[in-house]
């Protein structure tokens, strides 16, 4: 049984379609990449996969629990990192983090808390609040919100949108991370490269379909041959951000 | 249940955090209070009669007015936790989808009581008495915490509808200004025929003159039956609304 199973999956906001029958698997322990640019209908799923969202037909499963009939018992196996960090700016990182383990029926909520602090890197700045916090911090502190009460799926909807260089390599590394743990995440984004670099499988979604999905290696195969060229290769402005302040692109 | 409590500590932490809200909430009634005993009160003496107690007099409208103003900030905490996503990351959690909800019912309850109790402490330093008894003051605790309760569902609508955080608490403006055209600071005696009219049938009146009375030792006459159905009849219509948009947006 795959962690999550989507078939013929639609969803309409009035007469504009947004998906128009997405199929696909992901199998548990996987990272699975959905890339579509702006509109493509990768949010909806994503609400629609951790129950927030009706959908208008097709079937959709996550740990076996279909999320329109079983959204309770789907809701216990999954975490949603939504589009905009969810944190508490009022409250400290460590308060945000009780406050998800009690709701989530964590056994002892301020031990959890702590681990996942130093886990994350966050331990310095647990008794300040959120709202004090850089983008990059706070996409931790969320996903770190997001791995109480252990859940098997975890759902990061553009993880790295609106933050600033150093902020994306902090959220890679934090994700590569959470890999080792077992858990399967489906991440949406809208850079390749955050695509090419986290995820086992990626599937690129345009006008609602599934148009090309599979490992980096097999998209690559889908196009012709490579044909060597020799070029100057200049320094990106990335390359050169980094450098200049001083943090190496790992 | 317990979740509700959990979710009721985090909003009751944020009111303590931001002691704006408490300035404002609190502060705006005290003010006028201070305005309309100090400043016009003594002008109002001819039409009440020497022995009217002005502070005594006036308090219940302050109180609804400290009361529409708090439950506007509902309505605010609301917006925020919806634009912030907080409300779906709650929504994706496998917990009750009411619990967010009554959490901030809950937490406009306990916040506007706590106003409406320091409210009676600065009226008390100011010369208010009150010659009621327990049961009398139940009674007044009990209806103002009915009107918290009618106005927070009223709150509730537009904290999960609104389009901008302006619209969120802009319902509140029209309820904080009821009360002067009501019986709240001036007899309704004095006013012009059509305000007159406005002003004894609208639902501050009768919520005024009923915790006045409560308060002031006087009988309470069907006035208390009248407060009650605007209330209750306010409140299931807002509850009914707010509820059915509640469930009804994707989060």
């Amino acid at each position: 049984m795959s962690a999550i199973n989507v078939s013929g999956l639609r969803k309409s906001f009035g007469s504009q379609t947004v998906l128009d029958g997405v199929s696909f698997a992901v199998e548990h322990g996987e990272v699975f990449a959905l890339l579509g640019s702006n509109g493509a209908g990768k949010t909806t799923a994503i609400k629609i996969l951790s129950t927030l969202l009706p959908a208008g037909g097709g079937t959709a499963e996550v740990c076996g629990f279909d999320v329109a009939k079983q959204a309770r018992k789907a809701r216990e196996a999954i975490s949603l990192t939504g589009q905009f960090a969810a944190v508490d700016d009022i409250l400290t990182g460590r308060e945000n983090l009780i406050l998800v383990a009690k709701l989530r029926g964590v056994k002892n909520p301020a031990q959890a808390a702590d681990s996942l602090l130093d886990r994350f890197g966050l331990t310095d700045a647990a008794n300040k609040r959120a709202g004090t916090y850089s983008g990059g911090m706070t996409r931790r502190l969320d996903i770190a919100m997001s791995m109480l009460g252990s859940p098997k799926v975890v759902f990061l909807d553009e993880p790295t949108t609106g933050l600033d260089p150093d902020g994306r390599l902090e959220v890679w590394k934090t994700v590569k991370e959470l890999v080792g743990s077992g858990v399967t995440v489906l991440l949406t984004t809208q850079y390749l490269e955050e695509a090419e670099q986290l995820a086992d499988v990626i599937a690129i979604l345009r006008g609602g379909k599934i148009i090309v999905s599979g490992t980096l290696d097999e998209l690559k195969k889908l196009f012709p041959p490579a044909k060597k060229e020799y070029v100057e290769k200049q320094p990106t402005l990335e390359e050169i951000f980094l450098a200049v302040t001083g943090r190496e692109g790992k | 249940m317990s979740k509700t409590g959990v979710l009721f500590g985090r909003l009751m932490r944020h009111i303590l955090r931001s002691p704006d809200t408490i300035i404002t909430v609190a502060m705006l009634p005290i003010a006028m209070m201070l305005l309309f005993v100090y400043v016009f009160g003594g002008a109002m003496k001819p039409s009440l009669g020497e022995n009217v107690n002005y502070v005594s007099y006036m308090l219940p409208g302050i109180l609804l007015i400290a009361i529409a103003s708090g439950t506007s900030y509902t309505a605010f905490r609301m917006y925020e936790d919806r634009e912030k996503g907080i409300f779906q990351r709650f929504a994706s959690m496998p917990i009750p989808r009411s619990a967010a909800l009554w959490a901030h019912v809950l937490t406009s309850l306990v916040s506007n009581m706590i106003t409406v109790a320091i409210i009676f402490a600065v009226a008390l330093l100011m010369g208010f008495r009150s010659s009621a008894g327990i049961l009398e003051w139940l009674a007044a605790i009990g209806i103002l915490a009915l009107f918290t309760l009618t106005l927070t569902w009223v709150a509730v609508v537009p904290g999960i509808t609104a389009k901008t955080i302006d619209g969120a608490s802009a319902f509140s403006y029209p309820i904080i200004f009821l009360p002067f055209i009501s019986s709240a600071f001036v007899p309704t005696e004095t006013m012009p025929a059509a305000v007159r009219w406005f002003a004894e049938n609208q639902p501050v009146t009768s919520i005024v003159n009923t915790v006045r009375a409560l308060l002031n030792g006087q009988t309470v006459g069907s006035e208390i039956w009248v407060a009650l159905a605007w209330c209750v009849g306010i409140g299931a219509a807002f509850w009914a609304l707010a509820v059915r948009s509640y469930r009804g947006r994707g989060w």
